[in-house]
């Protein structure tokens, strides 16, 4: 099968300026800094990494919302970065985004009906303008919510379901690919189940592909065929789902692996915990050569002065280590 | 008993109607012992340590029945002073946003000084001494220098190890924790919660360590307290919660999580939402959302079926819910 969607060398970087009057650029925050993967339809593929990894730029330079430093993205074999007019607008029905946060991302002065039959107006092609309310009551009905309640507003919807008229809004223009931004990690444990399944559910019937970023590590591998853990901007690891939780090779992913609580408290004080110290570098200065060196328990001199590359070094899949190897965290 | 809450009872008056936050809660802490409370947004457990600290906003809060002990001292009805003073030494707090908990425009060094110079009479330099004491403790780096900045000068983990600092500068002998790692990251929370339960088992605290989060509590609690719409459902030691949970709720929550171990099929999921404070359902607060509720459960709120040594749960079937 052919890639779907393929990135190569992404970067984005935002410039710190100075002064009102002569503003001058005194830095730059390297947000995403040089990203290649791919993604086949139909496939997930996760994105995990701690606040400041540049995922949610990652996740708006992929759908235009941000141009891009540099670096291209193929998707079937167009570059996005270079579409304008209509070619643009068809390229939009096909990738979609999901937001964190279902209380700021949904217009409050608009009704369900509006938000999720807005897409609609945009490219009238997909539902002409008599069949909308019946689309919008069949999106309804696929994310469970009751179609009755287009006309409602919505603050007279829990969070959980707000998520589901995100995710309804997304799915109107039958995408092929929807990114989700953390669209579980505002809501409730009991809820994050129901989004959760739904998604899982979503994908088998609609044929999506999903690039899924989230901190959570669970949440991930229980969506996700394949995984990328970012550090500071860069792919630090990427392999399927079992190469990332059953075989990490490096420090970096054994360190979050290690750092998530396991609900058993019979394993209590007899895990091999790795525990890092500091907090992660600004992105605006971050460390030369390899960026996790500052955190990191293996690091040689090698490392503050060669980046190592994401390679195949041991095992069946790229880590970008000097010293990548296999340890069992969970 | 360091501190002991007994049915207690809060209300919000709102402009839709009185919303029963709390319906008859009660726990308690022993010095050197964790409890968990442990639960979902809107069941209650952050108001509790609300209600304990006194600093509830009223109106719209009113503690309407019950009793919160420190030292066997009621403190619903001390006078202010009285639960100041308790409120620096006997019981602090701690919070999820360490930025909206500490001040601006203030040095974290001030902030940390000021209750040793009002409460202890300390002089400024001995003052400033114990805070860099303090935030030494706390492992935050360049103690000397760091006492002097301003909280936005620190990262999210470090904000959350200053404010630490100032709740054990009086050396409390209880530390309320409310969701005090959900805004870290995994690697900086696990730092975090090291700190809280070496800094505990040094000094015997008593900590109460409120939270969402099913893995944090199995690391740390001793004993776990599940909250459901402003009621206990649960109170259990952490190893036989986890090996059997006692309450349909509690062990809903635990087959909804997705796990790190393994790539499971679909995920549990509890039908339904939590209910509106301003209409809690009849009998048991979950039974609209529990799978194996009978009529009873509806007619009747099911008292607090004992299970065992320190373990209870309040369900009409509690026994064979334990029992699988």
């Amino acid at each position: 099968m052919g890639e779907l969607l393929e990135v190569r060398d992404l970067v984005k970087h935002f410039p710190v300026t100075r002064g009102v009057a002569f503003r001058r650029t005194v830095g730059r925050v390297r947000a995403v800094d040089g990203v290649s993967f791919s993604l086949r339809a139909g496939e997930t593929l996760g994105v995990v990494g701690e606040s400041g990894c540049g995922k949610s730029t990652l996740a708006q330079v992929l759908m235009r919302l941000e141009p891009p430093t540099s670096g291209t993205a193929l998707f079937e074999g167009e570059p996005v970065f270079s579409l304008r007019g209509a070619a643009l607008r068809r390229w939009r029905r096909d990738m979609q985004i999901v937001l964190q946060d279902p209380y700021t991302s949904l217009n409050p002065r608009m009704t369900v009906g509006d938000i999720v039959g807005e897409p609609f107006e945009i490219h009238p092609e997909v539902a002409p303008r008599g069949s909308r309310a019946g689309r919008v009551r069949e999106l309804l009905d696929v994310v469970g919510l009751n179609p009755e309640h287009i006309n409602r507003y919505p603050h007279q919807f829990s969070g959980g379901q707000r998520q589901r008229i995100g995710i309804a809004r997304a799915l109107a223009l039958r995408p092929k690919v929807i990114v989700c931004d953390e669209p579980v990690s505002a809501l409730d444990v009991s809820i994050q189940a129901q989004v959760m399944n739904l998604l899982a559910e979503l994908q088998g019937e609609f044929g999506l592909a999903y690039v899924f970023i989230a901190h959570d590590l669970s949440v991930v591998r229980h969506l996700s065929d394949r995984v990328a853990v970012m550090y500071l901007g860069k792919i630090v690891e990427i392999g399927t789902e079992e190469e990332i939780y059953e075989h990490p090779t490096h420090p970096y992913t054994q360190a979050l692996l290690s750092a998530v609580p396991v609900a058993d408290p019979t394993l209590r004080g007899r895990r091999d915990v790795i525990r890092l110290t500091g907090d992660v570098p600004s992105p605006l200065t971050p460390p030369t050569g390899c960026r996790f060196r500052t955190r990191c328990w293996k690091a040689q001199d090698v490392c503050a002065t060669d980046e190592p590359a994401l390679l195949t070094r041991i095992g069946t899949h790229p880590s970008a280590c000097h010293f990548a190897e296999e340890r069992h965290i969970i | 008993m360091l501190l002991e809450v007994e049915d207690l009872h809060v209300e919000f008056r709102t402009r839709d109607g009185v919303a029963r936050v709390l319906n008859g809660v009660g726990y308690h802490v022993s010095a050197g012992e964790t409890v968990a409370v442990l639960g979902e947004s809107g069941s209650g457990k952050s108001v509790t340590a609300q209600a304990i600290m006194g600093i509830l906003d009223t109106p719209p809060a009113f503690v309407t029945r019950g009793s919160v002990r420190f030292r066997g001292e009621e403190l619903l009805t001390a006078s202010p002073e009285r639960r100041r003073a308790i409120r620096a030494e006997g019981v602090a707090m701690i919070f999820q946003d360490a930025l909206s908990a500490l001040n601006p425009v203030f040095t974290v060094g001030f902030q940390i000084e000021e209750q040793l110079r009002l409460r202890r009479g300390m002089s400024r330099a001995d003052a400033r001494a114990r805070a860099i004491e303090l935030l030494d403790l706390v492992r935050i780096p360049a103690a000397r220098q760091r006492v002097r900045e301003y909280p936005h000068q620190f990262s999210g983990g470090m904000r959350q190890r200053a404010m630490i600092a100032m709740a054990l500068a009086l050396d409390p002998e209880v530390l309320i924790a409310d969701e005090p790692t959900t805004a870290l990251d995994v690697t900086v929370q696990a730092q975090i919660m090291d700190l809280l339960a070496e800094v505990q088992r040094e000094r015997r605290m008593g900590l109460v360590l409120i939270t969402h989060d099913l893995g944090v509590v199995a690391e740390v609690a001793d004993r776990i307290v599940v909250m459901y719409a402003g009621r206990i459902v649960e109170q259990a030691d952490a190893v036989s919660l986890f090996r059997a949970p006692g309450h349909p709720y509690t062990a809903a929550l635990m087959r909804s999580l997705p796990r790190l171990d393994a790539k499971g099929a679909a995920l549990e999921t509890i039908r339904g939402l939590p209910p509106s404070l301003l209409r809690i359902p009849s009998g048991c607060p979950f039974h609209p959302r529990c799978p194996r509720a009978e009529d009873v459960c509806a007619a009747r709120v099911p008292p607090d079926v004992p299970l065992g040594p320190g373990r209870s749960s309040a369900c009409h079937f509690a026994e064979e819910v334990v029992g699988g």
